[in-house]
C-alpha cells in the first residue's frame, strides 16, 4: 500500500482542475452567478476551505507564489495547515507579503494593501447563497435569481432598520454585482465590501461542500445593498492599531487581562509587520505608551 | 365598467389524468367587477382559480389577460418571469389561510412593503409610510407595525394580507374562501372592510366561496358550479332570488334554511 | 507586552504528534493489525466501505485504525483517497437474484423457495455481556449451507403475478447519473437519490426511516425481503463486445413491499422501497428503503407532508463527512467576524441608554 501516496501536481488529477477551470471560465464570464461543479471530497474537511482549496488547487502553476490568511492572519492554523498542504502537493513558493503573492486563498478578509492587476483573491465560501436564510429551498432561489426576484433581500434588510433603527448585517453583506446577481460576498466583515468594487484583482469564489463557484472579474461594480435613506457603511473604529498606529484598517479585539484591559490591532498580520517594519509604532508599542489610556477604554 | 373586459376565459378544462378538475368553462371578467364562483367542495371552484391565476397550467382552453399596454396576452404563453411580474404588481392572491399569503416571521409593516421593494422601491421611509398607510386603510392600528403577523388575530391576519397584495394598486384580486375559519363576527367586518376596497379602488374579483352570503354580499355576478362544470351563472341577485337549475336552488334553500 | 499568538505551524505539528501518541495507545500493548480489524471488526470495516462508496477492506480498516476507532473520521479518509482514484468505467447492474446468499429472511411470506436462512445475525442473540469474550475465544466451527446456491427473490415473485410494481425504470434516454462527479440538482431523479443514500449517514437514514413509521409519511412497509451475500461485479469491455467479471462484492439488499396504487387505469399493485448498500448493514439497507420510498412522492402523487419525503431536505442533510466538516468548522476561528457583531452591539447598546424613559437602562436593573 505504500504507492498509494502518489498525488498529482497539486493533489486533484487534471481532469478535475479541467472541470474546475470551465466553472471558473463560465463564473467569470457571468459575474456573481453561482456555477455548480462537481466538487471533490478533499483531504480537508468540508466547512474548512474545500471549496477555495479546489479553486486554487485548479488554477495554481509551479511559478506561482502563494498566500494564505485567515482572519486577515497568515499565522492562524487553517491557514497553516491549507499553506502546508499546497506546499506539500505543489512545492509551490510561498509568502506571506500581499504585494508578492500571485494568488491569495482567504478566509474571511480582503487584505488591507491594495490588490493589483495579475492577482487573483480565491475566497473560501461556507455558504454560497445570500438568499439561503431568507428562502432555504435551492430549486427556489435558483428561480429566484433567474427572474432577479430580490425583493426578499431588501424585506430582511428592512427588518433590521425596523427593529435596529440600522440595517444590524455586519458580514456577508450582499452586495449585487455589475447591477444583475446578488452575491454572497462570503464572511468577511463588510468593512470589506468596498474592496471588492472595481478591484484591479480577479475575485474567485469557491464552495466545496455547496459545490458552487462565482467570480467576480478585474473592474466589476459591486454594490453592498442598502436603502437611500439608509445609505450602507463600513464599520469605523475609533482608535488606531496599538501596534503598529494604521486608521482605517480592520481592527481584531484582543483581551489583555480580566479586568476589562483590551487592546486592538490589526486584523491583517501582514499590513501591520509591513508597517512597524517601516517604522510606523502604535500606543502600545511607542515609548510613551500610556496605560492608563487603555484601561479607560 | 368598462366596455373591454380585463379577463376572458374561453374553454378552459382542466384533467387530473382522468379526473375531471374543471371543463369547458368560459366568461369574461370586467374592471371593476366582482365575481363569486360558488359550489361545494370538489366541484371544481379551486382547480378553476387555479387556473385562471396560473397556479395551475390548463389541459385545454385559453385564458387572456388586458395588460396595462393595452394589449390581451394569453396567461400560458407568459415566461414565467412575466407571470411572476404580473403577480406581484397588477395581481393579487388572497389565500383562505393567511399564513399561506404572509411571511409569519416577518413584521406588518415589511410583509406589506415587499411588493413595494420587489419593484424597486429603495427609500425605507416611502416603504414605511405606505406600509403604515395601508395598515391604517385595512384597520390595523399603526402601532403594529413592526410585529409579526403571528401575534395577530385571524381576522387581523386576513386583513393584513388583504394590504399586502392592494399596495401595488392592483386591477384583479383572486380570493379563495376569504372568510374561511373566521368567527361570524369577524366575517361581518372583514367583509365590510374588502367590500369598501373593491368599491373604491375600482378593483376587479374573482371570489371562490362556498358561502352564498359572501357571494351575495360582495359580488356583482355568479357562477355556480357542480362536477367542474359551470350550471348557472348570471347577476347574483337574479341567481340567488331565482335560481333556475335543481341544484342551485338545492343549494340556495338549504344555506337559507340555516 | 502582548505577542499575539504565533506558532501556527508548531503547533499542528505537535498536536499531530500527540495524536499518534494517543491513537497507538500503551505501547506495552501489541499494536492492532489490519487483518484484526478486517476479521474481528468486521462490520465497521463494512459501514466504512459502504459510506465511504470504496469497496477495500484493507483500506476500511487501515482508516478505521488511522481514525482510532471514529467511524465518520475513518469515512472521510477513505472518501478522500476514493475520489483521487481514476475512473475505468461503470460496472454493469448487479444481478442480486444471483446472488450467493449468506442470509435471507422475509416477512411477507412463511415458507419460500429457497427458504429462510437466518445467517450471521445478532436478531435472536440475547444482549447479554459475555464474559468469555475477553482474553482468547474459542468458537465452534459454524454449520454452513451448501454456498453458492442461487434463491427467488420475493419481488420476482410478486412480479410474476404482477402484484408489484416493476424494478425501477428510469424514463427512455435517461444516462445514469453519477453523484461524485456531477453537481447536485433538484429535484433530483431516482438513480442519483439512491446513490446519495447508499452512502448516506446510516444514523441519519435511521433516524428518517424511523420517523416514517411514527407517522411523519406512513408507507406502510413490509420487508419484503433482506438478503445478504456475495455478488458479482462485471464490466463491458467495449473492445471484447461483452462484460468481464472483475470479482465479487458482498452486499446487503433489502426490498420493501408498500401501500399499493392504483387507479380506474392501473389495477392496484404494491410499491417498493429500495435498499443495496456494501458489506453487511441490514438496518442501513432497510432504513434506506423506507426512505427511498418515501421520496418517491411524485411517482406516486403524494403530498410532502413530512421530513423524509423532501428531498431536498433528505439529499442535502445525509452525507456525514460534509454534515461533520460544516458543523466542526464552527470551532475555525470566527473573531473577524464576531468583532464586527461585538461592533454593533455595543453601538446598539449606546443607543438604547438614552431611550429609555428617565435615563433608566433597564437591562441592567434587570441585572442588579
Amino acid at each position: 500500500m505504500n504507492d498509494l501516496a502518489n498525488y498529482n501536481f497539486a493533489y486533484l488529477d487534471e481532469q478535475t482542475k479541467r472541470m474546475i477551470r470551465r466553472a471558473i471560465l463560465k463564473a467569470i464570464a457571468i459575474p456573481g452567478y453561482q456555477v455548480p461543479f462537481a466538487s471533490r471530497e478533499m483531504p480537508m474537511p468540508y466547512g474548512w476551505g474545500t471549496g477555495g482549496v479546489q479553486v486554487t488547487a485548479s488554477i495554481l502553476g509551479p511559478s506561482d507564489v502563494l498566500k494564505v490568511i485567515d482572519q486577515g492572519a497568515d499565522d492562524t492554523t487553517n491557514a497553516v495547515s491549507i499553506r502546508a498542504f499546497f506546499q506539500k502537493v505543489a512545492n509551490v513558493a510561498v509568502t506571506t507579503r500581499t504585494a508578492d503573492a500571485t494568488i491569495i486563498q482567504t478566509r474571511h478578509r480582503i487584505p488591507e494593501e491594495k490588490l493589483g492587476e495579475g492577482q487573483t483573491l480565491v475566497y473560501q465560501v461556507p455558504i454560497p447563497e445570500p438568499l439561503r436564510f431568507l428562502e432555504p429551498r435551492e430549486t427556489e432561489t435558483r428561480k429566484m435569481h433567474a427572474l432577479e426576484e430580490y425583493g426578499l433581500m431588501h424585506v430582511k434588510l428592512y427588518e433590521d432598520i425596523a427593529r435596529n433603527g440600522h440595517i444590524a448585517t455586519t458580514y456577508a453583506y450582499p452586495v449585487k454585482v455589475e447591477g444583475r446577481y446578488v452575491m454572497d460576498p462570503s464572511p468577511t466583515p463588510k468593512f470589506d465590501n468596498p474592496k471588492m468594487h472595481m478591484s484591479e484583482a480577479l475575485q474567485l469564489f469557491g464552495a466545496g461542500r455547496e459545490k458552487r463557484i462565482y467570480a467576480v472579474p478585474p473592474y466589476t461594480e459591486v454594490v453592498s445593498l442598502d436603502f437611500e435613506d439608509h445609505p450602507f457603511e463600513v464599520q469605523k473604529f475609533d482608535r488606531p492599531c496599538a501596534l503598529c498606529g494604521a486608521e482605517n484598517v480592520y481592527l481584531d479585539e484582543v483581551v489583555l487581562d480580566d479586568k476589562g484591559g483590551r487592546m486592538f490591532v490589526c486584523s491583517d498580520t501582514d499590513h501591520c509587520e509591513d508597517r512597524r517594519a517601516h517604522g510606523h509604532a502604535g500606543a502600545m508599542l511607542a515609548p510613551a505608551a500610556k496605560e492608563s489610556q487603555e484601561a479607560a477604554e | 365598467m368598462s366596455a373591454v373586459p380585463l379577463l376572458k376565459v374561453s374553454d378552459v378544462s382542466k384533467f387530473y389524468g382522468s379526473r375531471i378538475g374543471c371543463r369547458n368553462v368560459s366568461f369574461e371578467l370586467y374592471p371593476g367587477e366582482v365575481l363569486a364562483i360558488v359550489g361545494e367542495s370538489g366541484s371544481g371552484k379551486t382547480t378553476l382559480l387555479s387556473c385562471l391565476s396560473t397556479r395551475l397550467m390548463p389541459t385545454s382552453g385559453v385564458v387572456e389577460y388586458h395588460m396595462r399596454d393595452g394589449q390581451y396576452r394569453d396567461l400560458a404563453r407568459m415566461s414565467e418571469a412575466e407571470r411572476r411580474f404580473l403577480m406581484r404588481t397588477d395581481w393579487g392572491f388572497v389565500h383562505q389561510n393567511p399564513a399561506d399569503g404572509l411571511r409569519m416571521t416577518v413584521s406588518a409593516g415589511a410583509n406589506v412593503g415587499e411588493r413595494l421593494m420587489a419593484v424597486g422601491d429603495r427609500h425605507y421611509g416611502n416603504i414605511r409610510a405606505a406600509a403604515g398607510d395601508w395598515l391604517r386603510r385595512v384597520e390595523i392600528e399603526e402601532d403594529r407595525i413592526d410585529d409579526q403577523p403571528r401575534a395577530f388575530s385571524g381576522g387581523m391576519r386576513q386583513r393584513l394580507q388583504i394590504a399586502r397584495n392592494l399596495v401595488t394598486s392592483p386591477r384583479l384580486v383572486f380570493m379563495d374562501e376569504p372568510t374561511g375559519g373566521l368567527d361570524v363576527s369577524v366575517q361581518a367586518r372583514l367583509l365590510d372592510l374588502v367590500r369598501g376596497l373593491v368599491h373604491d379602488l375600482g378593483l376587479a374579483a374573482v371570489i371562490v366561496t362556498h358561502d352564498l352570503a359572501v357571494a351575495r354580499l360582495l359580488s356583482h355576478r355568479m357562477m355556480v358550479m357542480k362536477d367542474g362544470a359551470v350550471i348557472e351563472q348570471g347577476l347574483t341577485d337574479r341567481v340567488l332570488d331565482d335560481p333556475r337549475e335543481p341544484y342551485t336552488q338545492l343549494l340556495v334553500s338549504s344555506i337559507l334554511q340555516v | 507586552m502582548y505577542v499575539a499568538v504565533k506558532g501556527g505551524e508548531a503547533a499542528i505539528a505537535n498536536a499531530h504528534r500527540l495524536l499518534a501518541d494517543r491513537r497507538r495507545g500503551d505501547r506495552s500493548l501489541p499494536s492492532i493489525t489490519i487483518e484484526q480489524v478486517v476479521e474481528q471488526l468486521g462490520l465497521a470495516v463494512d459501514r466504512v466501505m459502504a459510506e465511504a462508496s470504496l469497496y477495500d477492506r484493507a483500506l476500511a480498516a487501515l482508516a478505521v485504525r488511522q481514525a482510532r476507532g471514529d467511524m465518520i473520521e475513518a469515512i472521510f479518509i477513505l472518501r478522500a483517497y476514493r475520489t483521487t482514484l481514476p475512473r475505468f468505467g461503470y460496472s454493469e447492474p448487479v444481478d442480486t437474484a444471483r446472488m450467493k446468499v449468506e442470509r435471507r429472511v422475509s416477512a411477507t411470506y412463511k415458507d419460500l423457495p429457497g427458504g429462510q436462512l437466518l445467517g450471521p445475525t445478532f436478531d435472536y442473540t440475547h444482549r447479554l455481556l459475555d464474559p468469555s469474550l475477553i482474553g482468547e475465544d474459542a468458537v465452534d466451527e459454524p454449520a454452513l449451507k451448501e454456498p453458492g446456491e442461487h434463491v427467488m427473490r420475493v419481488s420476482d415473485i410478486l412480479d410474476g403475478e404482477g402484484l408489484i410494481e416493476g424494478d425501477g425504470q428510469m424514463p427512455e434516454g435517461h444516462v445514469m447519473g453519477d453523484l461524485t462527479r456531477e453537481p447536485m440538482e433538484f429535484p433530483m431523479a431516482r438513480d442519483l437519490r439512491l446513490q446519495a443514500l447508499a452512502r448516506g449517514d446510516e444514523g441519519f437514514l435511521l433516524a428518517l426511516a424511523y420517523s416514517t413509521q411514527r407517522g411523519y409519511g406512513r408507507t406502510h412497509p413490509f420487508v419484503g425481503e433482506v438478503r445478504i451475500g456475495e455478488v458479482e461485479v462485471e464490466l463491458e469491455l467495449p473492445e471484447l463486445g461483452f462484460a468481464v467479471s472483475l470479482g465479487t462484492v458482498r452486499v446487503t439488499e433489502c426490498q420493501m413491499v408498500n401501500q399499493f396504487k392504483g387507479s380506474a387505469k392501473q389495477p392496484p399493485q404494491f410499491t417498493r422501497g429500495y435498499g443495496l448498500v456494501f458489506g453487511q448493514s441490514e438496518r442501513k439497507a432497510m432504513s434506506m428503503s423506507l426512505v427511498d420510498r418515501s421520496l418517491r412522492t411524485d411517482e406516486f402523487d403524494e403530498d410532502i407532508v413530512a421530513p423524509a419525503q423532501d428531498q431536498e431536505f433528505v439529499i442535502s442533510h445525509a452525507d456525514n463527512v460534509q454534515a461533520t466538516g460544516f458543523v466542526e468548522h464552527l470551532k475555525l476561528p470566527h473573531y473577524v467576524d464576531f468583532q464586527a457583531e461585538l461592533d454593533l452591539v455595543r453601538r446598539m447598546r449606546r443607543e438604547y441608554e438614552p431611550a429609555q424613559p428617565g435615563g433608566k437602562n433597564v437591562m441592567k436593573e434587570a441585572a442588579e
